[in-house]
C-alpha cells in the first residue's frame, strides 16, 4: 500500500475544502473521503486505489435516520446494519431492508455506510488485479473481461470498453424506491435522482458517478411509500449467503382489483449501474397481475441484454428472478 | 465474494500490510483503548487495526486470514459491534472501545460462548475460532431469529476451512438456549 496522509475533518466544510484540491473524484482520485473503509482499504491494499490523502469523515454528524410524512432521510454515514434494522425501514421500505441484509456479512454491514454503498466499486476481477488491463482502472489499457472470465459481469448497459457490474444490493433497492442523493460541494448543494447518479461506462468507464472533486454526499432521501405498495428484494447467487448477486430484482408494486396500478422495478447483478427498468414498469402498469404478465415484463426488462461469452445464463435467470419477485410481492398483497 | 485469486493474494501477504516502500513513512501518534486499557502508540497511518493489535500490542488472538474482509478471522468489537479489524485503520479509532478475544475471557475464566465452543467441539485447527467467538458473542445482542438457519446467515462472515460449522451453530444455539438440529455430543 502506498503511504498517505490521514486527516480528520471537523465539519463538512473542512472535508469539502480538502477534497476539492483533487483533480478528480473518480478512479485514481488523489484525495479520498474515508467512512466505513470496507471498499477503499480493500482496493488500497490491492494498489487499485492509491490516494495521497484520506479525509476521515467518521466524526461528522451524518449518521441520523429521520422518518417524516415527506419520507425518509438517511444520513450518508448511517451504517448498513442500522438502516436494515430500522423499524420504519423494515415496515415501510422492506425492499431496502431485505437488500441490505442480503449483502456482505454482519461485520461488513456494521462498517459500511450508506454513501459508501452508493459508491461501491465493481468486483470485476480485472479491475482488482493491477497486472491486467482494465479501462476502468487505467483508461485506454483495454478490457480483459470481454475476452476473459466474464461469468459474473454485466449484460445491460455495457460498452466495448467495460462490462463491469455494479455490485451493490442497496443501490438496486434505492433505484426501485426512487431515492434522491443529496450532495454538498464547493459550489453549493444539489439533489440528484439515483437514476442519474451512476453513469453508464460508454467510452469513459473510469467515470462512475456525477461526483466532482470536493463533492460530499450528505444524505439520501426516499419518498413516502406508495399507498398499498408491496415490495420484495430477491437475490440469486452461487451460495446462500455472503455472496454477490448473479442476478437480483427489487420490485415495488401496487395492486388494485387484480390490476397492477403502479410498479417500480430494478435489477442487480446484470447492469453496469443499478438497473431501473422503465420497460418492465410500462409493461406491468394497468395490466391484470399474473404469471403471464410477469413474463411479459421480464421479457421487456431483458430485451436489450447483450450477454458475453460466459454469462448468457443471466438473461433467463434475470427473467425468472423478476417473475418470482413479482409473484412474491403480489402474494403479499 | 471470495474469488480464488483474491484468497490466494490475501494469504500470500505477510504479517505486515505496510509494504516495502523505501522511504520512511510518517509516523502518527494514536491512543487506543483495547480491552479497557489505554495504549499510547506511534504508528504508520497505513497500519490496520489487526496489525496494530498483533504487532504493536502483541494481542495475537485476532488472526489474519485473508486481510480483505472476506474470512472473519480478524473479527473484534468496536463500541460493542463486530467488525473486520483488517479493514480498519488503527489511527481512526482513537476514543473507541475495542474488545478482542483476549478481553472476552481468560484461560480460567471463560466466556460462556468460549465454554460452549469447548463443550460442543466447535473447532478443529482453531485458527478461525477467535473470530468465530467474537462474532458469536456479538450475535447475542443482534436481531437474530431462533433457528439454526438464522444463526448460519448471521455467521456467514466467518469462514472455517476445517468445516466445523454444525458444531459452531450448536455451540451458539446452546448459549442462546435454543435447540439446534445438531446436538452437542
Amino acid at each position: 500500500m502506498k503511504t498517505f496522509q490521514l486527516t480528520r475533518a471537523a465539519d463538512s466544510a473542512e472535508a469539502i475544502d480538502a477534497a476539492a484540491q483533487a483533480t478528480t473524484a473518480q478512479q485514481g482520485a488523489e484525495i479520498r473521503f474515508i467512512a466505513g473503509g470496507t471498499t477503499l482499504l480493500d482496493l488500497m491494499k490491492l494498489n487499485v486505489e492509491q490516494p495521497e490523502k484520506l479525509v476521515d469523515l467518521s466524526r461528522l454528524p451524518l449518521d441520523e435516520i429521520e422518518a417524516s410524512p415527506d419520507g425518509l432521510t438517511i444520513g450518508a454515514g448511517v451504517r448498513n446494519s442500522d438502516l436494515a434494522y430500522h423499524p420504519v425501514v423494515r415496515e415501510k421500505y422492506a425492499v431496502l431492508s431485505e437488500a441490505l441484509l442480503s449483502g456482505a456479512s454482519a461485520q461488513l454491514r456494521n462498517m459500511a455506510t450508506t454513501a459508501g454503498n452508493l459508491l461501491q466499486r465493481t468486483r470485476c476481477m480485472y479491475f482488482r488485479a493491477t497486472e491486467m488491463p482494465c479501462n476502468k482502472r487505467e483508461p485506454g489499457s483495454g478490457c480483459a473481461a470481454i475476452t476473459g472470465a466474464n461469468r459474473s459481469l454485466a449484460i445491460l448497459g455495457t460498452s466495448e470498453h467495460c462490462i463491469a457490474t455494479n455490485p451493490s444490493d442497496m443501490n438496486v433497492a434505492m433505484a426501485a424506491l426512487e431515492a434522491t442523493i443529496h450532495v454538498r460541494g464547493s459550489k453549493g448543494e444539489r439533489s440528484i435522482p439515483i437514476a442519474d447518479f451512476h453513469l453508464l461506462p460508454g467510452k469513459t468507464p473510469e467515470r462512475e458517478t456525477l461526483l466532482e472533486p470536493g463533492d460530499l454526499i450528505t444524505h439520501a432521501t426516499l419518498p413516502p411509500p406508495a399507498s398499498g405498495a408491496r415490495s420484495v428484494y430477491l437475490k440469486l447467487r452461487d451460495r446462500a449467503s455472503y455472496e454477490f448477486a448473479l442476478v437480483s430484482a427489487a420490485v415495488v408494486v401496487t395492486i388494485a382489483d387484480g390490476k397492477v396500478t403502479r410498479a417500480r422495478i430494478a435489477l442487480g447483478g446484470v447492469g453496469t449501474k443499478p438497473w431501473r427498468s422503465n420497460e418492465a414498469e410500462a409493461a406491468l402498469t394497468n395490466q391484470a397481475a399474473g404469471e403471464e404478465l410477469f413474463r411479459r415484463a421480464a421479457e421487456a426488462a431483458l430485451r436489450e441484454a447483450r450477454p458475453q461469452s460466459q454469462n448468457g445464463f443471466k438473461v433467463e435467470l434475470a427473467k425468472r428472478c423478476l417473475i418470482h419477485a413479482l409473484k412474491l410481492a403480489t402474494q403479499k398483497a | 465474494m471470495p474469488d480464488p485469486n483474491e484468497s490466494a493474494r490475501g494469504f500470500a501477504g505477510g504479517p505486515d500490510s505496510v509494504g516495502t516502500s523505501a522511504e520512511m513513512p510518517d509516523v502518527i501518534p494514536v491512543t487506543l483503548s483495547v480491552n479497557g486499557k489505554k495504549h499510547d502508540l506511534r504508528i504508520d497511518p497505513r497500519t490496520s487495526l489487526l496489525d496494530c493489535l498483533r504487532d504493536h500490542l502483541h494481542l495475537t488472538g485476532s488472526k489474519k486470514g485473508c486481510d480483505h474482509g472476506q474470512c472473519g478471522a480478524c473479527t473484534v468489537h468496536i463500541n460493542g459491534r463486530r467488525v473486520n479489524s483488517c479493514l480498519c485503520l488503527a489511527a481512526r479509532h482513537e476514543g473507541d472501545e475495542i474488545i478482542t478475544i483476549e478481553g472476552v475471557g481468560q484461560r480460567d475464566n471463560l466466556h460462556p460462548m468460549q465454554a460452549s465452543f469447548v463443550t460442543c467441539d466447535a473447532y478443529q485447527c482453531g485458527y478461525c475460532t477467535p473470530g468465530q467467538i467474537m462474532s458469536a458473542v456479538a450475535l447475542l445482542q443482534e436481531p437474530c431469529g431462533p433457528e439454526d438457519a438464522d444463526v448460519k446467515e448471521l455467521m456467514s462472515g466467518n469462514i472455517c476451512r476445517c468445516g466445523a460449522y454444525p458444531n459452531i451453530v450448536a455451540a451458539i444455539q446452546t448459549v442462546r438456549g435454543k435447540n439446534s438440529d445438531k446436538k452437542a455430543e
